[in-house]
């Protein structure tokens, strides 16, 4: 039977788990962004050795489901690792590296949609080639792939309630807790739509921005 | 005519031409080719200190790859190239020639500028970024230094009120001023233009010439240019080179070749490329 009262109880009993969501989004997206930026370096550049390892990451990671290696990375990695993290780091780190794998294509995409002439340019003008990379490539590089990283943010975002597999308590797992809680799970589950929906929506409409603005341009 | 592999060695003698003071680039053998299509046959020409030559000749006669080859985008196939008596595609290891590593090509490179087709200016830099980046990050030199440089550049080309405007909102023309700006404010000895007027639009393309001619008579660089600007190579060229299927089928003064052509195709060319102006 439906409770107002229950439904609107489940608001603040979510929140914490909100706070957990958000802090792994973003911790998760700012490991994606810069290991991916790192992965994509080492195959343009194609460092020896490291760009077949990353190669090899890449493949394997987007050729398995994040929930398999987010216990992966939980079970064996950790210990393998002689670490323990806690299960908030270990599925947030394991998160980030998943989406870093798909930033780093993104990102390889970014580099390569800059004309070859300004390459050329530096080339010309005997700028060191990490000059040319931080000066020249990435500055024009990096905007154009803006509005696919967002996406990819947003991914993340609504992908965070699978650590609840080993134990994170995000929006989800608080409403699952505060369902069992009060022997009535719909109201919880509602509220925790409801969340994901007002975060996940004006930020779509932002990327969306985004991606206009860079097409324009 | 067999490939030459490009770690072959050349077959010149081990020191480089005796007579480098007369001579500011020097081509001896060399053979360019992409795959099967050999674009350059064995071309041997020179270049004198000052010099302003222009090469012409139909699409895909190897001109632009001559340029390329000097501006170190290509790496040769065969032959050998110097540079004020400097090899550029090979460099001495002991006393054998071999071919240029990167910190050779770098130092060498520093004595060579080149305005593109394209312009290629940087779009994440104002202008003014665009001409002092380079003198900054390679010449070493200071930041205001640069700058002060960078304005009489663009003061000369025209385009002082400039300095803080990003590239997209500059002409065609207005971007290759720029260029030419960018490429004089590295000090080159050596200029290459590679027809630094084809992508503009035709009433833009006296402003980019004039600035040149201006250059050209105001400095000591040297220039090889290409072009199909036919008054223009006439004008400012001291030689004009005919090229076709990777050779010079005629090397010429612009008075003579283009009023007497001594070649059937250079006549054949040239007709062609009135008609169509």
């Amino acid at each position: 039977m439906w409770s107002w009262e229950l439904f609107w109880d489940s608001f603040s009993a979510l929140l914490p788990g909100l706070w957990i969501t958000f802090a792994a989004t973003v911790c998760g997206a700012l490991l994606a962004y810069v290991l991916g930026l790192v992965f994509a370096l080492i195959r343009q550049v194609r460092v020896p050795v490291l760009s077949q390892i990353t190669f090899g990451l890449v493949e394997f990671i987007r050729s398995t489901p994040l929930l398999v290696q987010i216990f992966f990375f939980y079970w064996v990695v950790q210990p393998w690792m002689g670490v323990q993290w806690s299960a908030f780091w270990s599925g947030t780190i394991a998160l980030g590296l998943h989406y870093a794998c798909y930033t780093s294509e993104v990102y390889r995409a970014g580099i390569d949609a800059v004309p070859k002439g300004q390459w050329e340019a530096s080339t010309a003008l005997s700028l060191p080639r990490r000059r040319t990379w931080t000066g020249v490539i990435l500055p024009q590089a990096i905007p154009r792939v803006l509005p696919a990283l967002g996406n990819y943010t947003i991914s993340m975002f609504k992908e965070t309630p699978l650590l609840l597999a080993i134990g994170v308590i995000d929006i989800v797992g608080a409403a699952k807790d505060f369902g069992a809680d009060h022997y009535s799970v719909e109201e919880a589950y509602t509220m925790a739509g409801i969340f994901f929906l007002v975060l996940s929506f004006p930020s779509s409409i932002l990327v969306r921005r985004l991606e206009r603005r860079f097409v324009k341009h | 005519m067999s490939s030459i592999d490009a770690t072959e060695e050349p077959e010149v003698g081990a020191e480089a031409t005796d007579d480098s003071a007369n001579v500011m680039i020097q081509f001896d053998g060399v053979v360019k080719q992409f795959g099967d299509n050999v674009v350059l046959r064995e071309l041997d020409f020179s270049v004198s200190p000052g010099e302003f030559v222009t090469l012409i000749g139909p699409s895909g006669s190897g001109k632009t790859t001559i340029l390329r080859l000097l501006m170190t985008l290509e790496k040769v196939n065969g032959g050998t190239i110097q540079v004020d008596g400097e090899y550029l595609s090979h460099m001495y290891r002991g006393d054998k020639l071999v071919p240029a590593d990167e910190k050779h090509l770098t130092k060498v490179r520093k004595r060579i500028g080149m305005v593109f087709q394209q312009f290629n200016l940087f779009p994440n830099m104002n202008v003014l970024q665009n001409i002092t980046e380079a003198p900054i990050r390679v010449l070493g030199l200071p930041k205001s230094d640069a700058e002060e440089r960078a304005k009489d550049l663009l003061d000369m080309v025209g385009l002082g009120e400039k300095v803080t405007a990003h590239p997209t909102q500059l002409s065609g023309g207005q971007q290759q001023r720029v260029a030419i700006a960018r490429a004089l404010a590295m000090r080159p000895d050596v200029l290459l233009l590679d027809e630094v007027t084809s992508a503009l639009d035709p009433e833009l393309v006296a402003g980019v010439l004039n600035v040149l001619k201006e250059i050209a008579s105001t400095t000591d660089i040297t220039f090889l240019c290409v072009t199909h600007e036919m008054g223009f190579a006439k004008d400012v060229s001291d030689r004009v080179l005919m090229f076709d299927q990777g050779q010079i089928i005629e090397d010429a003064s612009p008075d003579k070749l283009f009023t007497e052509p001594e070649h059937e195709r250079t006549r054949e060319f040239l007709h062609a490329v009135i008609d169509r102006a």
